[in-house]
């Protein structure tokens, strides 16, 4: 019939368009209905883990490890909080001590006392209730460029006090803490160095002194760094990680002896970095045993290489660019969780104040 | 019975409005709408943090002059592309797509490079990678138009004594109306709500309404701060948009659609001149940073086939499973969108026209959060489905193809569809015959416009990604992220494969839209 | 019985009434002009048989059966439009072939009807033309094999002359004629132009304000107007009204001869062809017009004695009066004022 035959076309798209959407709406796509298949493991762009060690956990454990990623470390955290409750995964990696205290406010996990912590250093421990676990750590320190000053027959600067002096003008680049996960620990360094009335009047002379400030980790280390392979950034002075100048070596592009870079020890602020059970987990014993896994030596002993952080784990060994140039200091700068959190937008803000306007 | 002017049955008519606007409603304006309840309904309502105005006042004049200055670039290019037959012309149509799909964090790692050394950061560097980006619209839209462009009046003009120069601002200017207010209204959109040029090239401390939006969002989780100014730079664009679609509703009157292959020829001696002369500028202007881009990526290829920690899978996987989302979103946009232009076609242009392109307007993070908060409980719990990717990407791209396609169809002398009708064909028929060829230049367009979008997008691609099926710019991304010059080199590498796909994909949409004249 | 007919057609739009009360019948194998002035309602009518205009009221048959509801791709009515209209994306062969190919019809006979039709309007073998590289003229014969291919019942022709030279158009209304006398096609062919009118039609059909105000022969309709106002639309000169009755006095039973004693003056010759119309003033002011086809016609400023033909004179009923304020009848260029007519 004519009726039917007009409707036909339009209505079978219809059908079409609909039908495609609802085969991927059913099934195990959503990672919801087999719970007792999968856990989901939410956390940041830097997460790595290499394949064979995730086959091994998925091996020993049974279930199949769904990763999802993205943003730095604050945006994954902001995710999980946005999705309080009835969250995207269940467990939450890549929170560090700056960003805890709103999350524990906010009681964004469960509690889990993982088997292994008995193996990891005091220091870690931030948590006694065990809301969250350590998993790996990564300090953030002024990097230089060694060939750089020693071409120039300038000594390296060996604190932050030094940043200030004329002899270092123009040579500085750091980032945004507003932001930058580095920028935001650099910026927490020098208030916990120079005191809330301090720090401020610091800044105004990084500023006088020229300091480059950029947005992101990635511009300030590989585009204005000088020490960065393969860079053509004018400044020797950045704000990067303990690992950094492993990491040189490792991906140089001539493999050489020496480390290009050095760690400015006096600048490291720390930064540990945690994993915990989000409330509302819908495969909890899963997420528990992810986290019992990331303590175990096999997970421990990859971050080095796939994150460029240093594991938590006391004994695990280290690849040999680590254990020759990557830095842990015993005392590096800190910030109670809880003042942090408190006064953190307040802190970004003063900065903005004084540096950019 | 009297036909209505597309000639549709109401079968036709009915879906062609449902289903675009079901899309839009419920991968749209539902999770906007959810998320900005979440942040107006905190503590401060609706109340705009301090310096917006000074906000506002960026954004609206870095746009502006990115406009600007876009449509003063891509004129010379459209007019060759436009109007003139020549060797290579399907190959520059298609590399003029490229930069538009590369992900800004790669453009402004290359620019940072080329620019003048002061002038890498601040105004100057983001208007210049603002034109950049944007003159692949104001060349395929304009140039595309003016392609169609029956000459017969400009001849007449000349005829009549009128000389090159009045000949193009009376008659050839007013006839290219529509598809200027159309591509300085969508690059307005697009510098208005640009994020990465920005965040990179503006140096700290410099904002507009969508850095800020994201920095609230995303970073300080001040979501009550990021949806009043989102609602603030929603009302913008609508304005913007409203008055962009009457302006060119005054402008455009329907004239004749003929077919290209009737307009273009091949240039006269004295032309030749003008355009090579465009054409080195414009292949220096695109080629120079793709071939900073393939200097870094040098000796880095072989690490294309290799695993790497930074990513679940090889490399390269990266690339089929990028072609694979950006193909279904085209589809996907090319369906929903070409129902919404069959639906705006019936009447003549108007403000309605200016909202089809909102979506474009609200913040991918605003929007990815929304997907985040919205689709977490049954029924509609797919926040971690695969195709939401792909939905994502065809938001972005749908808008896209209504302006491209909508106009196209307007302009097509109605008589034919009557004439059509007398011949035997049904209505359906009568637009498969008639409408679609004629309009299917356009539909072409769209569809190349459609893919490359769909292959560059980020920011809602994010939030629904799966670390294990990622697309090109989230594996570029997340190799700029790791120190070492191998990961610098793989993510240059990426870059180039993935302006390499565009071309081929601007490219095979060309062929497709050639291979017409039929005969018996 | 007529293979079209047309009933109290009315149709209103925008508040005007473009058709009020059209009744029509169209005979098997003959071609209607309808003859009228801009705005009569002609296209409108043109549209309503086709389909693409719905009427308010009245009806509309086709071999008998009624087209209420029939949808234009059903009707098996052709179009033609002043502008052609040819689908600009395909080359001329597929232009033609549309219809056929709509029925359904199978490659081979599809292109065996499209040569035939070709060479019916004179363009032979030029099936691979691109539209675009065809002269108006070439075009017009396209658009109308193209009307023609798939044998509509009725053949539609809207004003399909308005845009072309003298010598294309005549050559064209010839070959028109002649093709529809050889196919017996049926035809209602819509004109402002009367010559057109006469020389295609069959039957002409006056239009006037959206009704039919007389249909008959061309010589029928030269010789006895239905009224004043359809007179002086047709071209008749020499309209004159007294006590209340209109007479018409047709210009070719009127003859000048030169002759110093007569009484009236010529004071205007223009030759169209081969005719010369010819006006002269009587001493008392009054005008009359005259249509000689001799070899040597009397030149403006000769004095002439004027004989007229008793059987050229007609009376006519008077115009009635509309309600609508006085048309401008562009196309007549014969509205004189009245003029006495000496017995």
């Amino acid at each position: 019939m004519r009726l039917r035959h007009e409707l036909g076309v339009p209505l079978a798209l219809l059908v079409v368009v609909i039908g495609a959407l609802g085969a991927g709406c059913g099934g195990s796509d959503d990672g919801r209905s087999n719970d007792n298949e999968e856990v989901v493991l939410v956390t940041h762009d830097s997460f790595a883990i290499p394949k064979q060690v995730k086959n091994a956990f998925e091996r020993e454990s049974g279930l199949k490890l769904r990763i999802l990623q993205g943003g730095d470390a604050g945006e994954a955290v902001n995710r999980a909080l946005l999705t309080n409750g009835n969250p995207q995964g269940d467990v939450l990696f890549g929170i560090d001590n700056n960003l805890l205290s709103r999350a524990l406010d906010e009681e964004l996990f469960e509690p889990y006392e993982a088997t292994g912590l008995d193996r990891v250093d005091s220091r870690f421990l931030l948590d006694p209730t065990h809301r969250v676990t350590p998993i790996d750590h990564g300090d953030v320190c002024l990097n230089i460029d060694r060939k750089w000053f020693a071409s120039r027959r300038i000594a390296p600067p060996k604190s932050l006090d030094d940043l200030t002096k004329p002899r270092y003008r123009k040579l500085l680049v750091v980032e945004n803490p507003a932001t930058s996960t580095p920028g935001l620990a650099f910026m927490l360094a020098t208030v916990a160095r120079f005191g809330e009335n301090g720090w401020q009047p610091y800044w105004r002379g990084l500023r006088a002194n020229g300091v480059l400030v950029v947005d992101g980790w990635e511009e300030a280390y590989t585009a204005r760094f000088s020490g960065a392979g393969g860079s053509k950034g004018t400044r020797p002075i950045v704000v990067s990680y303990a690992t950094s100048p492993a990491a040189e070596v490792i991906f140089a592009a001539k493999p050489g002896a020496a480390a290009p870079t050095a760690v400015v020890d006096d600048s490291c602020f720390r930064q540990i970095e945690l994993a915990g059970v989000l409330a509302g987990a819908k495969n909890v014993a899963g997420a528990h045993a992810l986290i019992d896994f990331m303590l175990r030596e096999r997970f421990q002993v990859s971050v080095a290489d796939s994150m460029f952080v240093l594991p938590v784990r006391t004994g695990t060994p280290l690849p040999d660019a680590f254990r020759r140039y990557a830095v842990s200091p015993q005392r590096p700068l800190e910030l109670p969780a809880a003042e942090i959190g408190r006064n953190r937008d307040r802190w970004i803000d003063e900065w903005t104040q004084t540096v950019l306007r | 019975m009297d036909t209505d002017r597309s000639a549709l049955t109401r079968g036709w008519r009915i879906a062609a409005a449902i289903v675009p606007a079901a899309f839009v409603a419920l991968f749209f304006a539902f999770p906007m709408a959810a998320i900005l309840e979440r942040g107006l309904s905190s503590e401060g309502g609706i109340s705009l943090p301090a310096g917006t105005a000074e906000l506002l006042w960026f954004t609206t004049w870095q746009a502006t002059a990115s406009t600007v200055l876009t449509l003063a670039a891509g004129l010379p290019l459209a007019w060759v592309i436009g109007r003139f037959r020549f060797r290579g012309r399907s190959l520059a149509r298609a590399l003029v797509l490229v930069p538009f799909v590369l992900p800004t964090v790669v453009v402004a790692t290359a620019f940072l490079e080329l620019l003048p050394a002061g002038y890498e950061r601040g105004i100057w560097a983001i208007l210049a990678a603002h034109v950049f980006f944007n003159v692949a619209v104001v060349t395929r839209i304009v140039g595309g138009a003016w392609a169609t462009i029956d000459p017969a009046s400009a001849e007449a003009a000349a005829v009549l004594g009128a000389g090159r120069i009045r000949r193009a601002r009376e008659v050839t200017l007013p006839q290219l109306a529509p598809a200027l207010s159309a591509a300085a209204a969508l690059t307005f959109l697009f510098t208005f709500t640009s994020f990465g040029v920005i965040l990179i090239l503006g140096g700290p401390g410099r904002a507009t309404l969508e850095t800020e939006i994201y920095n609230r969002a995303a970073r300080q989780f001040d979501l009550q701060a990021a949806a009043a100014l989102s609602l603030l730079q929603l009302g913008a664009v609508a304005v913007v948009l409203v008055v962009a679609a009457l302006l060119e509703a005054r402008a455009g009157a329907a004239h004749t659609l003929t077919d290209e292959g009737n307009v273009l020829r091949r240039p006269t001696r004295g032309e030749w001149l003008a355009v090579g002369t465009v054409l080195t500028v414009a292949a220096f202007v695109f080629v120079l940073p793709l071939a900073v881009l393939l200097r870094r990526s040098l000796g880095n290829w072989g690490a294309l086939f290799t695993e790497t920690p930074a990513l679940l899978v090889e490399p390269w996987q990266a690339a089929v499973f990028s072609v694979a989302f950006a193909s279904l979103a085209a589809l996907i946009a090319l369906v929903v969108g070409g129902l919404a232009a069959m639906t705006l076609a019936r009447r003549p242009a108007g403000a309605v026209d200016g909202f089809v392109l909102l979506p474009l307007g609200a913040s991918a993070v605003m929007l990815g959060f929304g997907f985040l908060i919205a689709f977490d409980t049954a029924p509609l719990d797919f926040r971690s489905s695969w195709w939401l990717v792909p939905v994502a990407q065809s938001l972005v791209a749908a808008p896209f193809v209504v302006r491209i396609v909508a106009p196209a169809l307007r302009s097509i002398d109605p008589r034919l569809r009557e004439v059509a009708a007398t011949l035997g064909a049904a209505p359906s028929r009568a637009w498969r015959e008639v409408e679609l060829p004629l309009a299917g230049r356009a539909f072409a367009v769209a569809a190349g416009f459609a893919f490359a979008i769909a292959l560059g997008e980020f920011g809602a691609t994010v939030f629904v990604a799966r670390a294990e099926q990622p697309t090109l710019p989230v594996a570029i991304f997340r190799f700029l992220g790791r120190p070492g010059t191998e990961n610098q080199g793989l993510a240059a590498a990426l870059a180039v494969v993935l302006a390499g796909i565009v071309v081929c994909a601007a490219l095979a949409a060309e062929r497709v839209a050639d291979g017409r004249e039929p005969s018996l | 019985m007529p293979v079209l007919t047309v009933r109290d057609a009315r149709v209103t739009l925008g508040g005007h009434h473009a058709l009020a009360g059209v009744d029509l019948d169209v005979e098997h194998g003959t071609v209607i002009a309808v003859l009228g002035p801009s705005g009569s309602g002609k296209s409108t009518l043109l549209r309503a048989i086709a389909g693409l205009q719905r009427l308010d009221e009245g009806s509309i048959s086709l071999g008998g059966r009624s087209l209420a509801g029939v949808p234009p791709h059903r009707r098996g009515i052709g179009l033609m439009f002043q502008d052609d209209a040819l689908f600009p994306h395909r080359n001329v062969g597929a232009n033609v072939s549309f219809g056929l190919r709509m029925q359904g019809a199978a490659p081979p006979a599809a292109a065996a009807r499209v040569a035939e039709l070709l060479d019916l309007v004179g363009l032979g073998g030029r099936e691979n033309r691109r539209v675009a590289s065809l002269s108006g003229g070439e075009r017009k014969r396209v658009a109308l094999a193209r009307a023609l291919a798939p044998s509509p019942q009725v053949l539609l022709l809207d004003e399909p002359l308005g845009a072309l030279d003298r010598a294309l158009h005549d050559q064209i209304v010839t070959t028109l004629t002649e093709l529809f006398a050889e196919i017996r096609q049926t035809a209602v062919y819509v004109t402002h132009d009367v010559a057109e009118a006469f020389a295609l039609g069959t039957q002409v059909a006056v239009m006037r304000e959206g009704v039919i105000v007389q249909v008959a022969t061309p010589e029928r309709l030269w010789a006895a107007p239905a009224d004043a106002w359809v007179a002086g639309f047709i071209g008749l000169a020499n309209i004159d009204e007294r006590g209340g009755r209109s007479f018409v006095t047709r210009p070719e039973g009127v003859v000048f001869r030169p002759d110093a004693s007569g009484d009236a003056v010529v004071i205007s010759a223009h030759r169209d062809g081969p005719v010369v119309t010819l006006r002269a003033r009587y001493d008392d002011g009054r005008e009359i017009v005259s249509a000689h086809t001799g070899l040597v016609p009397p030149t403006p400023g000769v004095r002439v004695a004027v004989a007229i033909d008793r059987g050229a004179v007609v009376e006519v009923p008077t115009t009635t009066c509309r309600t609508d304020s006085p048309r401008t009848d562009d196309a007549v260029d014969g509205h004189k004022r009245p003029t006495r007519v000496t017995g």
